[in-house]
């Protein structure tokens, strides 16, 4: 089951180029960049773990991909993702976040429907156990 | 195709203009300008044998400037970086200027990231260490400047597409430091050593120090300046044209006291000149 999330989860993952140039765009914006992971893909789950710290004053997308490919090396069974932060008063938050790695055996997820009173539905989303 | 110009990769990449300014701008350091013309031609002649398809390995652009403080090793870092844009071999063209401090940590764990993370920041443009010789200390086996140089090499040796690594310093400390770490000489393909300037020189540098701050000498404080670079080299600390820049600091002080001392109106033409008078008041004469 191919989790999506983010800026482009409409989109066939990116390819190291792509990322690159989405890098070279959040840097020309003047955003930092920064690499997420966790191995808890559950959407509600919002506590990805960080890896390393966030990068500011950077100038070059070399940095950024460095890190999100030793990310990778690292972790290869979680999932990675790239946030970038912008920090112009009243933005204060992502503009951009996106998978950037994905582990080759997935997580799989199932919905449960609980009806309530009346014709109330609950929605439960559960991980259901790898194959 | 099987013709190049060469003349044609120089106009399109406008490197001229850099080398030119720096030309106009650096007094004297003719060996140093030699060899950045050397590096220039070398690269547009690599660029120029690529296009044709001759295949060679990227060149390697590591460099150490060694010399005396004041001798404007920044400064032609700062040039060196723009060049290397210009020709294509930065993608950004910044310099990141570096000591020991922002390199090695001061906790076992600290320096790796410490280090990874100046070299992020240096990613597409220069990383000018400067005082390198610092960062090696053998008199302490528990240093941690050993870490942060060998992240170094490893990124000098990996990462050449993405950054060039200047090491700069006193000539002799340099040397003992490359020395001792023969895998960071052999990695440096560019020695650059920048000679101390002669009086002459460093009179032509205070000119145009006073001329772009709208300044200048009247006759009598040239010779008074003359005299004071003779007394000034010989002085400790002399620090060829950063000393130039502090006898000009404390000259402008002292022409202002002089100037407000006197009180009433002044001229355009007075608050320009500096007198021999704010020059010989200056301790070295002493």
């Amino acid at each position: 089951m191919r989790i999506t999330q983010g800026t482009f989860s409409f989109l066939p993952d990116l390819s190291d180029d792509e990322i690159r140039a989405q890098i070279e765009y959040a840097l020309g914006q003047g955003w930092s960049c920064s690499v997420e992971h966790t191995d808890d893909p559950h959407p509600r789950n919002v506590y990805w773990e960080m890896f390393g710290l966030p990068m500011f004053d950077l100038k070059d997308a070399a940095g950024v991909l460095g890190e999100v490919r030793r990310c990778r090396e690292t972790f290869p069974g979680h999932y990675v993702k790239l946030n970038a932060f912008d920090a112009t008063h009243g933005f204060e938050s992502l503009r951009l976040s996106f998978i950037v790695h994905r582990p080759r055996d997935e997580a799989r997820f199932g919905l449960v429907r609980e009806e309530a009173s009346g014709r109330t539905l609950r929605y439960t989303t559960y991980e259901r156990r790898r194959s | 195709m099987n013709a190049v110009d060469l003349s044609a990769v120089l106009g399109e990449t406008r490197v001229e203009e850099v080398l030119d300014q720096l030309e106009r701008e650096l007094v004297g350091l003719a060996p140093v300008k030699r060899r950045i013309r050397e590096i220039a031609a070398y690269l547009v002649v690599s660029r120029a044998r690529r296009s044709l398809g001759l295949e060679s390995a990227p060149p390697s652009l590591h460099m150490s400037f060694t010399g005396n403080p004041g001798t404007g090793k920044t400064t032609v870092a700062l040039r060196m970086a723009d060049v290397l844009h210009r020709l294509g071999y930065l993608r950004k063209g910044h310099l990141v200027a570096v000591t020991r401090d922002d390199l090695v940590g001061q906790y076992i764990g600290h320096t790796a990231p410490k280090t990874r993370e100046v070299l992020k920041r240096a990613m597409g443009g220069v990383l000018f260490i400067d005082e390198a010789y610092y960062l090696y200390r053998p008199e302490n086996e528990r240093d941690y400047g050993q870490e942060a140089i060998e992240i170094l090499l490893q990124a000098m040796e990996n990462q050449r597409d993405d950054l060039v690594v200047v090491f700069a310093g006193y000539r002799e400390r340099m040397e003992t430091f490359f020395r001792s770490n023969p895998g960071m000489s052999s990695r440096i393909a560019h020695h650059i050593d920048f000679p101390d300037y002669a009086p002459a020189e460093l009179m032509a540098i205070a000119r145009l120090m006073l001329e772009s701050e709208n300044y200048r000498f009247d006759e009598e404080a040239e010779r008074a300046f003359d005299e004071y670079i003779a007394l000034r080299m010989k002085a400790p600390h002399f620090a060829n044209a950063r000393s130039m820049r502090n006898a000009l600091e404390r000259a402008r002080l002292r022409q202002a006291q002089r100037l407000f001392e006197a009180g009433g109106a002044v001229s355009c033409e007075t608050l320009m000149t500096i007198a021999a008078e704010d020059i010989r008041a200056s301790r070295v004469f002493q």
